[in-house]
This record gives C-alpha cells, sequence and structure tokens, in this order.
C-alpha cells in the first residue's frame, strides 16, 4: 500500500454521513413503530451509509461464498436490528459539513451518486439482468465516485485544485487528482473496496468507471449509467468531460449513448426518483 | 453420536410446577461422539446441571459452541463450576461483535465484571480459551465436523451442523425467517422475496438430510402475527424447513417462557393430528430427554 492509500483509509475510518440520513436513521431508530422499509431507504440512499455498512458486513464475513453486495442481502442474512445498530455507530461519528474547504458541492454529489446508482440499475433491467441481483446494479453506481467525498472532506486543499484544473483545462477529474495527488478517486475506491473485502465486481466498478477496457456488465453499466446522468446534467461530481460509448458498449446496448438516453424515455420521472431517494 | 437437552425453554427461566415437565432451564444441549467427546450447544441456565454431572469425571474436556449471546444462551457460563478448577479445559466458540470486533470472550468479560459477578474472568481456573467461528468456514472438535450458518436473529447467530460418526444433527439457536419488509405494491417487493428465496436455498443445500433438526419453535401461527421480527421461529416454519431438508427427526425448542407443559401437549397433539403424512418425526424438546442417534 502506498502512502497515499494509507492515508486514506484512516480518512474513510472518520468519514460522516450525510446529514439527512444521520437525522433520519436516529429518528427511526428512536420510534419502535417505524419500518424497516423507511430505515433500509434511509441507508440506501446514503453512499458513506451503505459502503461502511457493508464494509463491516463483508470484513466480518469475508468467507461468505457469496458477498454481501447491498442493504437488502445484508439484511437478509442478519436481520434489522443489527442493521439498524451498524446504521447508528455511523451516524454517531457525525454529520458530513456540506461546506467543505474543497468548496466541492455535496448536495449534488448525492444527486449524481443517487442518478447513476438509479440509471445503472434501470440499464441492469433492460440488459435482464436477474431482479435479485439489481440492486447491485444500485449499490455500484451509488458508490463508484465516493473516493471524491473523502478527498473533498480531507484533502480540501488538493482536490480543490484538481477540480479547478480539470474545468479550466477541460480535463478528465480523475486524470488531475493523480496528477496533484498520487492517486484518483476510482483507484482509492477500489483500494478501499478490496481491503475491505467488498465484492470483486463493485471494486471493478468503481475502479474502471473511467475505462471500460475488459469490464464486465457491471462495470459497463455504470460507465454508461454515469455518462447519461452528466450529459442529462442530474446532479453534478465535478467532472465536466462526458464520454462517448466505446464501440464495445455500442453494441452491447445496441445504440450511442444519445440513442440511449433517448430509448429510456422520459428522464424527468428517472429524474423524479432520483428526488425521492434524495428525501427518504 | 448421542444428544441430552439440558434446557429448552427461551428467554428466561420458568421453573415452577407449570413447567415440570418440559422444563424451565433455558437452552443448553449436550452431544456425545462415539469417541465420547464432549460437544454442548449454548450455555443457558442448563448448563449447570449438564456440568454438576461432570464433576466426578474431572479432568474435562468440553466444547462450547454458542450461537449467541443473549442472555438466555450464555447465563450458566460463570456457574459452570469447572472453569474454576484447575485442570480442566474448556474451548468456547462463537462470532464476533460486528461492532467491537471483539470475539466470544465477551460473554464471559461482561457477566464477569465486577457490579454484576463476585469474580472475574482473569480469575478463572480451568484452561478457558476462545475461538472466533466464521461464516462458512468449516472447523473440526476431534472427530466431529462443525459446520456454522449465519442465521437470522436480532444479534448475529450462528446455527450448527454437526456430522460424525456418520450421523448428522442441526441446532438453529434463535432463528427467524426474515419476513419480506415489503408489500406488494412496492417495487422492491418481488427482487427481496427473491432474496429470501436464495438465502432459504442456500441454506437448506448446507443442512440437507441431517438426521436431526432441533428448531427454535416458540410460537404458534396465531401468536406468530404480533411477534414478527422478534428473531422467533414458529412450529409450522419449523416444519416446513425439516420437510425441505429432508430431515428425519424435527425437535421443537426454545419453549415460549409463559407455555405451560399443558399448553405445549396440546400444541404437540395438534401438531401430530395435522401432520401425519409428514415423513419427518415430531418431537417436542424436554429437559432430560436423551437421544441416541
Ligand atoms: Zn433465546
Ligand atoms: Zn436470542
Amino acid at each position: 500500500m502506498t502512502d497515499a492509500e494509507a492515508k486514506f483509509i484512516t480518512y474513510v475510518e472518520r468519514m460522516p454521513a450525510f446529514p439527512k440520513s444521520v437525522h433520519k436513521v436516529i429518528q427511526l431508530a428512536a420510534n419502535v413503530d417505524s419500518s424497516a422499509k423507511d430505515m433500509v431507504a434511509v441507508i440506501e440512499s446514503d453512499p458513506v451509509m451503505t459502503i461502511k455498512i457493508l464494509k463491516v458486513i463483508n470484513s466480518a464475513f469475508y468467507s461468505l461464498p457469496q458477498k454481501i453486495t447491498s442493504i437488502q442481502r445484508a439484511l437478509v442474512h442478519i436481520g434489522m436490528n443489527t442493521i439498524k445498530n451498524l446504521a447508528l455507530s455511523v451516524a454517531a461519528i457525525g454529520v458530513l459539513n456540506p461546506h467543505n474547504k474543497a468548496e466541492f458541492d455535496t448536495g449534488l454529489f448525492l444527486e449524481h451518486s443517487l442518478a447513476v446508482a438509479v440509471l445503472s440499475k434501470k440499464l441492469a433491467e433492460r440488459m435482464g439482468v436477474p431482479l435479485m441481483y439489481s440492486s447491485d446494479y444500485f449499490v455500484a453506481g451509488l458508490l463508484h465516485d465516493f473516493g471524491k467525498i473523502v478527498f473533498a472532506e480531507f484533502m480540501p486543499h488538493e482536490f480543490k485544485l484538481a477540480l479547478q484544473q480539470s474545468k479550466e483545462h477541460q480535463i478528465d477529474l480523475h486524470l488531475a487528482e493523480l496528477e496533484i495527488m498520487g492517486i484518483n478517486h476510482a483507484q482509492a475506491g477500489r483500494m478501499l473496496a478490496l481491503k475491505w473485502e467488498l465484492a470483486e465486481n463493485l471494486a471493478n466498478a468503481i475502479d474502471l468507471h473511467h475505462s471500460v477496457a475488459q469490464g464486465d456488465l457491471l462495470v459497463n453499466c455504470v460507465f454508461a449509467a454515469n455518462q447519461i446522468a452528466k450529459k442529462c446534467h442530474i446532479g453534478s461530481a465535478g467532472n465536466p468531460i462526458i464520454d462517448a460509448l466505446p464501440a464495445e458498449l455500442i453494441s452491447l446496448f445496441g445504440m450511442s449513448l444519445d440513442e440511449l438516453i433517448i430509448s429510456l424515455g422520459d428522464m424527468s420521472l428517472i429524474k423524479a426518483e432520483v428526488q425521492q431517494f434524495m428525501q427518504a | 453420536m448421542k444428544f441430552k437437552f439440558w434446557g429448552v425453554r427461551g428467554s428466561i427461566p420458568t421453573p415452577g410446577a407449570q413447567t415440570n415437565k418440559y422444563g424451565g432451564n433455558t437452552t443448553c444441549i449436550e452431544i456425545r461422539t462415539a469417541n465420547d467427546d464432549l460437544i454442548i450447544f449454548d450455555a443457558g441456565t442448563g448448563i449447570h446441571q449438564l456440568m454438576q454431572t461432570l464433576l466426578p469425571q474431572m479432568p474435562i474436556d468440553a466444547h462450547i459452541l454458542i450461537t449467541h449471546t443473549h442472555w438466555d444462551h450464555i447465563h450458566g457460563l460463570p456457574f459452570c463450576m469447572p472453569i474454576y478448577i484447575p485442570g480442566n479445559k474448556l474451548t468456547i466458540y462463537g462470532g464476533q461483535d460486528l461492532k467491537t470486533g471483539e470475539g466470544i470472550e465477551r460473554a464471559l468479560k461482561v457477566q464477569m465484571q465486577h457490579s454484576f459477578f463476585p469474580i472475574a474472568e482473569s480469575e478463572l481456573k480451568a484452561e478457558v480459551s476462545y475461538k472466533t467461528v466464521k461464516v462458512g468456514e468449516k472447523f473440526f472438535i476431534a472427530d466431529a465436523t462443525i459446520t456454522p450458518v449465519l442465521l437470522n436473529h436480532p444479534v448475529i447467530n450462528f446455527g450448527y451442523r454437526i456430522d460424525c460418526d456418520g450421523k448428522s444433527l442441526f441446532f438453529t439457536g434463535d432463528y427467524e425467517q426474515q419476513v419480506n419488509i415489503y408489500t406488494p405494491e412496492d417495487r422492491e417487493y418481488l427482487e427481496f422475496e427473491q432474496m429470501i428465496e436464495a438465502y432459504v436455498d442456500s441454506l437448506v443445500s448446507i443442512i440437507r438430510d441431517v438426521d436431526v433438526l432441533i428448531i427454535d419453535s416458540s410460537f404458534t401461527d396465531q401468536e406468530y402475527q404480533h411477534k414478527k421480527n422478534w428473531g422467533h421461529g414458529t412450529y409450522t416454519a419449523a416444519i416446513k424447513l425439516a420437510e425441505k431438508v429432508g430431515a428425519k427427526k424435527l425437535f421443537f425448542t426454545h419453549h415460549e417462557p409463559t407455555r405451560s407443559d399443558a399448553a405445549l401437549d396440546a400444541i404437540y397433539e395438534e401438531l401430530l393430528k395435522n401432520n401425519q403424512e409428514l415423513v419427518c418425526e415430531l418431537f417436542v424438546a424436554q429437559e432430560g430427554l436423551e437421544v441416541k442417534l
């Protein structure tokens, strides 16, 4: 592990979740009549809550024949009570400051993450992925840019510079990050996912969401969903560059990016679904 | 292999005239391999009596498998006399706490804190060691192979399958099959339903064809309507699982604390009447009942 990677891991341990989900989790936990599905909805709409809960479970149960890849799946294995308890311990860390020194808009970031989550699940369904695996696509979309909020919170000056350079020179944000910090958000996310025993394909989806060199369907869906979210301006995670679909993906989905967007139908419905998660 | 029930009650000990027949001690099951190696499931209050009977055979070498750390499954641990006597060997197995990462040693350390108990864990005289159980990782105790299975309960709970001497037995500890948290109108309903099915399938594949199933059957179907998400199963769910698995014998255990002997007898009679076609034999776990396989 490089110095930059080691530092990154200690940052993530101290990483607080988004204010809305922290408050909601505390509120729901205090109410005996609250439903499990409400609690799940809150957790799964927050990338920090989600990744930390998946971390605890997969690190402890690393020898499970199948990795726990979503909050629902975790629930089936260990029950709501334990999930609630884990969510509370994440909530106890505090709340993410919306005004970080990197001037990175965490609200827009969350919206982008949820848009990619919703879109990659939609793409998975259209590709015939069995229903019970579609939540994995949601999680991969939700977590693909996780590294960025960690940068914004703990390496704000460097990250601010990367954001500026990316914008001024119209270069990919991950390239600017690499040059300034020696690690980009995709590499950082991958390293974390592997260290925490998260699923290999999830680690890949995070790592390869800027390159579709040898992706599996999960990687490909997250890649395409990311471009769609950027092109349709649903939220923003600071990267101005929109990539075209490479030839492999055009043949996979049977169309270009623009055609894919049109074929998804009314984008306002997807935006509404994202808003639902934002409000969860 | 043979086994004997020393505690069959759920949640809290219930001594008294109403529970004399089935017994009021909380969960403890003794297993003896053909070689007389000693394996114990859970350390509810039933373990006290078991350990008393072992005193003449000291030094003992006991392997205690804890399903989970709720009081009714660990409460007897500080009252196992052999842990205070040099020469005895006790190995305690259990899962780690997800939040703190602590191993099963916490089951004794917490109970033996100064305010709650006169002797500290560090003052034990026997050779007591702790082993962390990992999901899906089989382990061995003498000739027995143990397969731990993660089962839904409000705290991390392992069911254990034992294979030994050509026979097999599975004990759930406390277990409620996860209910669907969504309603059919929700878009997640089907997806979640499939996850539950896949989970049950994988459970069934691990415990297929066991000779004996011992299952948390705390509630009747009617009671269960008001006890969902409490973490306990029903007689009906136990029978269903036994059928799927192809078990030969099913023992209902973790009797609800307010359940009298008479009530339990009535439930048993009803179950026998309604399940006459069942290949699997049904039994009610009873303190003192010993079964040879
Ligand atoms: Zn119990
Ligand atoms: Zn329990």
